[in-house]
């Protein structure tokens, strides 16, 4: 399935869609999914990974020669508790009300797989543009899909969007929905969405393959 | 294993390497870190104060203006320059004459889910309660939630007596919470239906912090006057 | 600074804010980890230890970041803490009982990453626990965690063999029985005040 990458472009598209770290690859979901319950909250939470997961990967991969296989990981793990105390502070000097929402949900963006995987699958192999593609790539997709889930869960469960109310006050709010159970649920929604639409491209595909003539779906 | 083997494998790192890589890395991690605490500090600190100050304000709605206060060990009141931080602190707010409208005090207890923080606003010329702000809460939303927008709710804490007994050391009455609809005293809580837990922990909370406070604060009330 | 009672903090770090199924914390292994009921204890008792000692740890951390005033430097000591306690664990369990070292195999290493013991230090460093407190609130959070885990993996052996439809079968479905779980341990809330 893996052909190279040609560009420093297509490093970015993969991991908007393809390789989506959140549908796809199911991974860094851990520490994010308590705070996604409002779309604001989600997106600000999906952008701190991503600040995190570009200047990582940006530095790991300028250090690449640097530092030696022993102690990798260690450095790794340092350098991304630096940015993550760094985004720490900055949120907490752009806005107290966020701060107060994410909480300490921002410190455990450092245990975040996600990052750990690229710096060492990906930054500390390539150069370092192609490494800040990368890690922009999935940190967007990263976000965008902690958004759809944020979204989901503020529009169902309080009637709003950005906390604009989008619904007549009849809407009766599906409170489930904001709580931590509502995350699951919304989480496995979307994931039974892509899997679905994974599975339809692939019989379509499959049926191209072996020459037939109408579509069996 | 073979000559080109043995030719082709890297030389594997010295100790000094692994040593100056993971210093290295943690020197200019530090350096990082510590200057973006230094920039953001500042802006932090104001963040927070403005914060307070306007928890400050909606809970004494009088007030333009507040002083902090801390208890010190033989129970008087010392007002600290600018803002402080820890433990023992009410805030006095003045209005624009100078004239103090009372003290904010910070509380906190058990809710349903997890522990709330609130700060109350107290009138020493009504030895009452006047107005509460949740700082933070994480109670059931739509349902816990609204210790902090049913209007009803938030009306048992406009005037909610806390005066102190003829000899001074004690609340004449403690703060209970009552069932929904039968308040009858000044110092009940009416609580809400269907929010029983968070509402009922609101009266609690309060309670023991106006238990451990009142004696202390409304026998020093000269400690307070003054402006800032 | 804090008054609950023990008993109170230790039921809602175990039930009524259960760490994986309301604070979504140390999800990956619970997801992620073979669907056997005998690793998912054995998991949990590894998670519950390495909680108690990073705890300690943290609490003793805190304690002198706040002296020296170097509150920054907290979440890097936290990991490097945590790190070397997997290691220690790892090392001690090698040696005493090299049977439970092998059957628990890549677990151990991976507990490092589980965000749910980094939670854990954060979140009593937040709340001001005293040093007994921060103890009962690991031994809940540890309890908890391995209860969600024993109870998914019980359900996810049973589901193994049951005719679900092709397009939930794997993560999907899996996060499906966790918000139910969560729906259900709901009904602690309260328990203890």
């Amino acid at each position: 399935m893996a052909t190279l990458p040609k560009s420093g472009t297509d490093e970015f598209i993969k991991g908007l869609w393809k390789e989506n770290p959140v549908f796809v690859q199911v991974l860094g979901m851990c520490p994010v999914l308590a705070v996604s319950n409002t779309a604001m909250n989600a997106l600000a939470m999906g952008l701190a990974t991503a600040f995190v997961l570009v200047m990582s990967n940006i530095v790991v991969s300028s250090l690449r020669s640097f530092i030696p296989k022993q102690v990798r990981i260690a450095t790794y793990i340092l350098i991304i508790a630096t940015f993550v105390t760094v985004v720490d502070y900055l949120i907490q000097a752009v806005s107290l009300d966020l701060y107060k929402a994410l909480g300490a949900f921002i410190s455990l963006i450092v245990v975040n797989c996600l990052i750990l995987g690229r710096a060492e699958a990906f930054a500390s192999k390539n150069t370092i543009a192609r490494s800040a593609m990368d890690g922009l790539g999935m940190g967007i997709g990263f976000a965008f899909a902690l958004f759809c889930l944020g979204a989901v869960r503020e529009i169902l469960g309080n009637g709003t969007l950005f906390e604009a109310q989008l619904f007549h006050d009849s809407f009766q709010n599906w409170v489930v929905m904001i709580l931590p159970s509502g995350g699951f649920f919304t989480l496995a929604g979307w994931l039974l969405l892509f899997n679905w639409f994974k599975q339809r491209k692939a019989r379509r595909e499959h049926a191209t393959t072996l020459g037939l003539s109408k579509e069996t779906v | 294993m073979s000559q080109t083997e043995l030719a082709s494998r890297p030389a594997p790192p010295s100790i000094w390497h692994m040593y100056r890589a993971m210093v290295g890395v943690g020197v200019v991690c530090g350096l990082l870190i510590v200057s973006v605490f230094q920039v953001t500090l500042p802006i932090i600190e104001r963040n927070k104060a403005e914060a307070l100050q306007e928890a400050i304000f909606h809970v004494l709605p009088k007030a333009r203006t507040s002083s902090t206060f801390r208890l010190d060990d033989e129970g008087g009141f010392k007002a600290l320059d600018g803002d402080g931080a820890g433990e023992r602190l009410v805030y006095a707010g003045y209005d624009d004459s100078q004239e103090l409208v009372g003290l904010a005090v910070e509380a906190q207890g058990m809710g349903y889910q997890d522990v709330i923080r609130l700060i109350y606003g107290y009138s020493f010329a009504e030895e009452a309660i006047i107005g509460i702000q949740v700082l933070d809460s994480k109670e059931t939303p739509g349902l816990g939630d609204k210790i902090e927008t049913d209007p009803a709710f938030l009306q048992n804490f406009e005037s909610l007596d806390v005066s102190l007994r003829d000899d001074r050391t004690e609340l004449a009455n403690p703060i209970v919470p009552v069932k929904h609809g039968t308040k009858t005293n000044g110092w009940e809580v009416d609580g809400i239906t269907g929010a029983t837990i968070s509402s009922v922990a609101i009266a609690n909370i309060l309670n023991g912090s106006a238990q451990a406070w009142m004696p202390r604060i409304q026998n020093k009330l000269t400690d307070f006057k003054g402006g800032e | 600074m804090h008054d609950e009672s023990l008993w109170t903090i230790f039921i809602n770090a175990s039930l009524v804010n259960n760490f994986v199924l309301a604070y979504f914390l140390g999800i990956c292994p619970f997801l992620g980890v073979s669907s056997k009921l005998e690793t998912a204890s054995r998991m949990g008792a590894a998670v519950t230890f390495v909680m108690l000692v990073s705890s300690i740890c943290a609490f003793g951390i805190q304690a002198l970041l706040v002296a020296i005033n170097a509150p920054y430097l907290k979440l890097i000591s936290f990991i490097a803490v945590i790190a070397s306690t997997v290691q220690l664990v790892e090392m001690f369990i090698k040696k005493v009982s090299p049977a439970l070292f092998r059957s628990l195999g890549i677990f151990l290493p991976l507990i490092t990453t589980n965000c749910a013991i980094l939670g854990l230090a954060l979140f009593q460093t937040n709340k001001g626990y005293s040093f007994v407190q921060c103890i009962v609130y690991a031994l809940g959070a540890g309890a908890g965690f391995t209860l969600a885990l024993v109870l998914m993996a019980g359900l996810r052996e049973k589901l193994e063999l049951a005719e679900v439809p092709e397009v939930t079968r794997g993560t999907a479905m899996a996060l499906m029985i966790a918000g139910l779980l969560s729906v259900a341990f709901m009904g602690f809330g309260g328990l203890g005040s």
